[in-house]
């Protein structure tokens, strides 16, 4: 019996190697794409993907996530055939735009979230940057109630804080505070934490935080179509210059009425159509 | 004759056997030792770029309390990581402090006092909760500590008081069950010479089986701090994340563990901001290879005591 162990050994790596061998990633084939990056706009993606595997069978579209500049990155070196990203790629350092297509395919909308017991309903961009720059410290300064101001910041490099501090703060910084990496957990902490601030996209505003307007404006889709509301920015599908003909179908399916008119909209996102502005930066 | 002759000089079936065996052997540990090498050489230039091609002063980076790697100051970015490392270690040593006199008490009771129900009630619950995932353990801190946390001190509750109490519950298992070996092996004779020499049971644990096992409960220590130093998921999940010197206890902090996991899919690979990461990398690495060396050494002064 004791001789026997490194043929079950070789057994068993034998299996697992056949194992797989038989499940490998076969996109060299051109039958899968693969598309990696930003969060905020996985389950668009992989509600598309989903549809369209179901109309073009034997294509299988796999989604991950890791933010986006892993999203850039991955597609700069070539390593997929998609990278998802909230941001330009020009806004991301290190990575040469003039290599990649960008292919816009919704619009999402960010805005600032307060505890509900700051007791503010409006705030101005001034304000905001005050705030977030650690000017003002108490809500009372911005008419608020007396409390102690506290800041959750989105990861350094997430797309959606370099769109609030672009849009929001007027390219100001925040200053350090605590981060968080999703936005889950952001509303959940704003939500919990008396006098708390932060900023999520629409798709997470709910019941158990308030929303301030924004010098007035209303944090609505209509007001991001027309750019009235000004915090922002294009989700991105961005592929390299000459990606392969599988790649461009799907991407060709991402942006036809049926994704843009159903999907988008249900999902949280602005239809690219929509909007009545165009923004190249 | 010639058979008998030939029989000598050709090899046996053991002997091929043998050196079958070992060749296997050998090449299983030169890939082994092959690939921790290749993770130190990789670590290790990634995380020097920093340093040679983004030239980052090493004082500054080791010293320097603003971390924002994305602005530059005076043509340098600002890579300050003494904040974290601050909150990795203040984190780590708390948590360990914490731990100790719960996982010295329990191993005594599991070796010394109630060895019956140590093993079968004890051990299974120490075994439980080292198989817990640490992202459970992170979940639980974030539903339960932080808002307790928050109710007693106000704030916003994140911290690194709160990742000291995750913490000390994921380390108290390693630390325990490494101490019940230490106390496992002192051997009998002592207990029983200092039993007859008419101890009572206290001054035997305390003054004889303690002082026995003080190297092997010192690597327990050391063992558990390394753990505590190297764990993300839960300490990022209530810690805050925020790049700032510990002012208190329970303002949100950081460590290197919780810059790394929530940085590094925002940053691009061979610019600043991931050279810093993998600095931090290195740092963890160091560390890691510190604590190891600890451990031998206070195995070899133990040894030399006796």
């Amino acid at each position: 019996m004791k001789k026997r162990w490194p043929l079950i050994l070789i057994g068993i790596l034998i299996i697992l190697l056949g194992f797989a061998y038989v499940t490998r990633d076969q996109s060299k084939q051109g039958e899968s794409i693969t598309a990696v990056g930003s969060t905020a706009l996985q389950p668009l993606v992989e509600a598309a993907g989903e549809e369209y595997s179901k109309v073009n069978p034997g294509i299988f579209v796999n989604v991950q996530g890791g933010g986006s500049g892993t999203g850039l990155s991955q597609i700069q070196s070539g390593a997929v055939s998609i990278g998802n990203s909230d941001l330009f790629a020009s806004e991301q350092t290190g990575i040469d735009e003039k290599k990649l297509t960008d292919n816009r395919v919704a619009v999402i909308g960010i805005t600032p979230i307060l505890n509900k017991k700051a007791g503010i309903k409006n705030l101005t961009t001034k304000q905001l940057q005050a705030i977030f720059t650690g000017k003002v410290t108490n809500w009372q300064q911005v008419g608020g109630r007396n409390q102690k101001i506290v800041i959750v910041n989105r990861t350094q490099g997430s797309g959606t804080r370099v769109t609030f501090e672009k849009r929001g703060l007027n390219k100001a910084r925040s200053i350090a505070s605590q981060e968080q990496d999703s936005s889950g957990t952001t509303r959940q902490i704003v939500a919990t934490t008396p006098g708390a601030i932060s900023y999520v996209s629409f798709s997470y505003i709910n019941d158990t935080i308030s929303v301030p307007t924004l010098n007035g404006i209303k944090p609505t889709n209509k007001n991001v179509t027309t750019n009235k509301w000004q915090i922002w920015s294009y989700e991105h599908l961005y592929t390299q210059k000459n990606t392969d003909k599988v790649t461009k179908r799907f991407i060709k399916y991402v942006l036809s009425s049926h994704v843009q008119d159903e999907l988008v909209p249900q999902l949280g996102y602005i239809p690219i159509k929509d909007m009545q502005v165009e923004r190249l930066e | 004759m010639d058979k008998i002759r030939e029989s000598i000089l050709t090899k046996s079936h053991a002997s091929k056997l043998e050196r079958r065996g070992k060749i296997i052997s050998f090449m299983c540990l030169g890939g082994i030792c092959l690939i921790v090498l290749a993770i130190f050489i990789f670590i290790a230039y990634r995380g020097l770029a920093t340093f040679t091609s983004d030239h980052v002063s090493i004082f500054k980076f080791l010293g320097g309390t603003k971390w924002n790697p994305e602005v530059t100051e005076n043509g340098h970015p600002l890579v300050g990581a003494l904040p974290m490392i601050t909150g990795s270690f203040l984190i780590t040593i708390l948590a360990t402090l914490l731990a100790l006199p719960f996982a010295i008490g329990t191993a005594l009771m599991m070796t010394d006092i109630t060895p019956k129900m140590g093993t079968r009630i004890l051990q299974p619950v120490l075994e439980l909760l080292v198989g817990i995932p640490s992202v459970v353990y992170g979940f639980v801190g974030l539903t339960v500590v932080v808002p307790f946390m928050r109710s007693i001190f106000g704030g916003s509750g994140f911290g690194i008081l709160a990742g000291t109490f995750v913490l000390f519950v994921m380390v108290l298992p390693t630390i325990t069950s490494m101490t019940v070996d230490a106390l496992k092996s002192v051997p009998k004779d002592y207990r029983s010479a200092s039993l007859a020499l008419g101890a009572t049971r206290w001054q035997t644990i305390y003054k004889v089986v303690l002082r026995t096992a003080t190297p092997g409960i010192l690597t327990a220590i050391v063992f558990g701090m390394a753990r505590a130093f190297g764990e993300a998921l839960a300490v990022q999940m209530v810690v805050g994340n925020a790049a700032l010197m510990p002012t208190s206890l329970v303002a949100p902090a950081s460590t290197l563990t919780s810059v790394l996991t929530t940085g590094i899919g925002n940053t691009v690979l061979g610019t600043v901001q991931n050279d810093a990461l993998w600095s931090l990398a290195l740092i963890l690495l160091l560390m890691s290879l510190a604590f190891n060396l600890a451990i031998h050494l206070i195995a070899k002064r133990g040894e030399l005591k006796r």
